[in-house]
């Protein structure tokens, strides 16, 4: 049986389980939470959304699907992966700060609205 | 005379890479799968910056039964990574109780799901509405389906596909492990989409 088979080093990692899925609702509660404070602007609640979701998902990545202990290969295609999609995200923000305010190209798209009368909590 | 074909690594690590077959396999799948939901978070930012007018979730989808599908959601990936640690211990009955478990919150989040676009559809909301609309249940749709997608493989590996740990129990945690992966990946997309489409603030309304 090896270390990580040992009943005592399971127990020990159900534990660290249990610790991350409060730690996750704590997340969840300051991700509502915080939404209420509109008059922080969109930059602000955009930045604070994103860290409180990126610490979300580093536990879940870290921990459960244990990314803290893979090998390199795992962590050298999620580094591609990761490069990959900096570069998707990059072309959208270059293309969108190139024609930002701009009715034309990539903007010349129809936008549809929900009328105010139906902005209702459903 | 007939030679049977054993297919290497399938419940051992591979020398040079340090891993089972399935798990690299499924790494590189939800690589795939990031640059899909990538793809579809970079059209919400293209789509939202390019809008006059952006409406803000919070006022007209369900923030609280959204909270409690998150909550649901990130109970059933606990339960998921218990069911690993429970066949790791060599306790069947409890991988039955945990996998279970999980089973019953993929459904209670369907359900969830089901009675948000329910009320959504009673008021007359569709993807036709808005833009808004139309990216919300784009991608909340493909997640939708992505759980079920991990509901049909946890719900083999709940019944039928259980047999194998009476004959390989070693390749059996591998793919609770692997399962696993798909599952807390689900779960991690959502973490993502639930501020994105729910709770950030909209503009020009």
């Amino acid at each position: 049986m090896s270390a990580d088979h040992h009943p005592e080093a399971i127990k020990k990692q159900v534990g660290l389980y249990w610790k991350i899925f409060w730690a996750l609702t704590v997340g969840t509660v300051l991700t509502v939470a915080v939404s209420f404070f509109h008059h922080w602007g969109v930059y602000v609640a955009v930045i604070v959304a994103l860290i409180i979701a990126v610490a979300k998902g580093t536990l879940v990545a870290g921990y459960f699907m244990h990314l803290f202990h893979e090998v390199k290969w795992i962590h050298g295609t999620l580094l591609l992966t990761g490069f990959f999609f900096v570069v998707l995200m990059a072309l959208v923000l270059w293309t969108t700060s190139d024609q930002a305010g701009r009715r034309t190209g990539v903007f010349d798209v129809p936008q549809r609205h929900v009328e105010p009368h139906k902005t209702e909590a459903h | 005379m007939s030679a049977e074909i054993v297919i290497p690594y399938n419940d051992t690590d591979r020398p040079d890479t340090g891993l089972y077959n399935a798990k690299l396999g499924v790494w590189l799948f939800l690589a795939s799968e990031v640059m899909l939901f990538g793809a579809l978070f970079s059209t919400y930012i293209l789509l939202r910056v390019g809008a006059d007018k952006w409406e803000h979730g919070a006022e007209i989808l369900n923030v609280p039964l959204a909270t409690l599908n998150t909550m649901v959601l990130i109970a059933s990936s606990v339960t998921m990574v218990l069911s690993w640690a429970a066949l790791k211990a060599k306790n069947f009955p409890r991988y039955r109780l945990c996998m279970g478990l999980t089973f019953l919150a993929g459904i209670g989040f369907l359900i969830i799901k089901s009675l948000e676009y329910k009320a959504k559809f009673d008021h007359g909301l569709s993807p036709a509405t808005s833009t808004f609309m139309a990216i919300y249940f784009m991608m909340t749709g493909l997640h939708a389906l992505h759980v079920i997608g991990g509901m049909i493989v946890n719900g083999y590996l709940l019944g039928p596909g259980a047999k194998m740990w009476h004959t390989e129990p070693r390749r059996f945690t591998n793919r609770i492990e692997v399962a696993g992966l798909y599952w807390h990946f689900v779960d991690l997309v959502w973490i993502f989409l639930f501020p994105t489409l729910y709770l950030l603030p909209g503009k020009g309304m």
